[in-house]
């Protein structure tokens, strides 16, 4: 939680939300972009950020990126992140539908 | 040498123990007179044991393992409340997975989630505004837990949730700040640091002059570090050059990361949506003056304390920690954590007594993970 993980921007999903798809270790999720935007979104594509509970905050260079992701997966922190993200995609799709029936 | 392959660069982590040693000798620090310095980060503590750095380190130098573990500074009470929360008819209630084994007075969100209730694990407050879009009919309660790198988060999702008008979202705010802690750690008169580790998330989000105060006022060297072997060892070296320089000053060795005046976007969102609590209560250290962040009247609609009438807007719970825990005394360094009655015995990462044993930032999880299972082992 306290810990970003590094992901890649891969293309701007909802310029007015501010969203992003961007791939972590793999694994393409929709992150918030407010923090790191310049004047123009499409700038981010390709761009590396660290990426905190679904945000981008700061912007960092490939190699950084590659070196943050080892130190993450010595720790096992890269592990729990991407297990986290797969609990939210299960949240999203869990039992919920009782109060719209 | 067994940390040579477990260092990328083990060439540089070997001059930097090099440079240390020699700074340690020169200020006099040995292993009955050290030097305390205290990571304030959970994310360094946990780096420190993956790594063995206390062990490779100058045994003059000594790494204090401050309360920058966000689940394990979270009173029983709050858990209690989310458990309450969780509990209101028609309620999905959401948080990320560190929270869920933290033990409340009876049971943990876990524990709560078994027994029936509609309990959530999400991986970010972007999954509870989705929720709250797909389920019209429910509240979707986001638990906001966290220091200052997840707050703006919570902050700019409210943002979100005001400006599509999701009436069913709301956040149980528990957010609390790096600062204030450090001063009351400070304050203490049993304190005993020499200098610290300054986080490195936090800062890049609120820079590093929030920490003026550590050297101006108090005279005490702070280095903000990044969470590789290598960024720890070069900033303990920092501190004690500053140390054997008689200079006290905020310094970033994290500045590929971290901007001097943090990031204006999240600060500003931050700004926006929260306010500072007059105190806020943390396990094991009490409560600290404006350590903790509440939802500003004007988003009111989406703060669960309001919308509940739970926590600090409701009646407060003060609790005592279970019986036997020290992690208070852990928690300000008076303590280590083997050294506490319950460490190993009732008290276990599968079933964890005090908070310090829930999260891999924990001191104690540490411990018993990187080692400290075998010397209870061993003293058995
Ligand atoms: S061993 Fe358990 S009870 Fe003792 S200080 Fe650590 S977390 Fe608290």
């Amino acid at each position: 939680m306290c810990l970003g993980i590094p992901g890649q921007i891969v293309a701007i999903t909802d310029a007015a939300r501010q969203m992003a798809m961007a791939e972590v270790s793999g694994v393409r999720r929709e992150v918030n972009v407010a923090c790191v935007l310049g004047a123009d979104p499409a700038e981010l594509v390709g761009q590396w950020a660290l990426i905190h509970v679904g945000f981008a905050m700061a912007l960092i260079d490939e190699d950084e990126a590659a070196k943050t992701l080892q130190a993450l997966h010595d720790l096992g922190e890269a592990q729990e992140t991407l297990a986290q993200m797969a609990e939210g995609d299960a949240a999203l799709q869990g039992r919920a539908t009782e109060g719209r029936a | 040498m067994k940390f040579a392959s477990e260092f990328r660069d083990p060439a540089l982590a070997r001059a930097l123990l090099a440079e240390i040693g020699k700074l340690a000798d020169q200020i006099g620090a040995t292993r009955e007179k050290p030097i305390h310095i205290m990571e304030i980060c959970g994310g360094h503590t946990h780096s420190i044991f993956r790594y063995g750095l206390d062990k490779l380190i100058h045994p003059g130098v000594e790494f204090i393992h401050g309360p920058g573990c966000p689940v394990c500074v979270l009173p029983r009470a709050r858990v209690d409340e989310c458990i309450e929360i969780a509990g209101r008819p028609g309620v999905i209630f959401t948080t990320f997975g560190d929270a869920m084994r933290v033990p409340g007075s009876k049971m943990s969100l876990l524990q709560a989630k078994a027994a029936g209730a509609d309990i959530r694990m999400v991986y970010s407050p972007l999954d509870a505004l989705e929720l709250a879009r797909r389920n019209p009919g429910h509240q979707v309660v986001f638990f906001g837990l966290g220091f200052e790198t997840t707050t703006p988060s919570t902050a700019l999702a409210i943002q979100q949730a005001a400006r599509e008008g999701l009436g069913n979202f709301s956040v149980f705010c528990n957010h609390i700040t790096v600062p204030e802690p450090i001063k009351a750690l400070l304050d203490d008169p049993h304190m005993c640091l020499d200098g610290f580790i300054g986080p490195g998330h936090v800062s890049m989000v609120i820079g590093v002059h929030p920490y003026d105060f550590i050297a101006q006022d108090y005279g005490k060297p702070i280095v903000v570090a990044g969470f590789e072997p290598t960024d720890l060892l070069q900033s303990v070296l920092m501190v004690l050059a500053q140390i054997a320089e008689g200079r006290a000053a905020v310094e970033n060795q994290y500045a590929r990361v971290v901007p001097e005046h943090g990031n204006a976007v999240s600060l500003a969102a931050i700004a926006d949506v929260y306010e500072k609590r007059p105190s806020f209560e943390w396990r094991g250290l009490g409560e600290i003056d404006a350590s903790g962040l509440r939802i500003r009247p004007a988003y009111a609609a989406f703060d669960a304390e309001e919308k509940f009438g739970v926590g600090y807007a409701g009646v407060r719970t003060e609790l005592a920690d279970p019986e036997g825990c020290a992690c208070g005394a852990v928690m300000t360094g008076r303590m280590k954590p083997v050294d506490c009655p319950q460490f190993g015995r009732g008290c276990t990462p599968e079933m964890p007594l005090g908070a310090l044993m829930v999260s891999s930032e924990g001191a104690c999880a540490a411990y018993w993970q990187y080692g400290g299972a075998r010397a209870v082992e061993a003293a058995e």
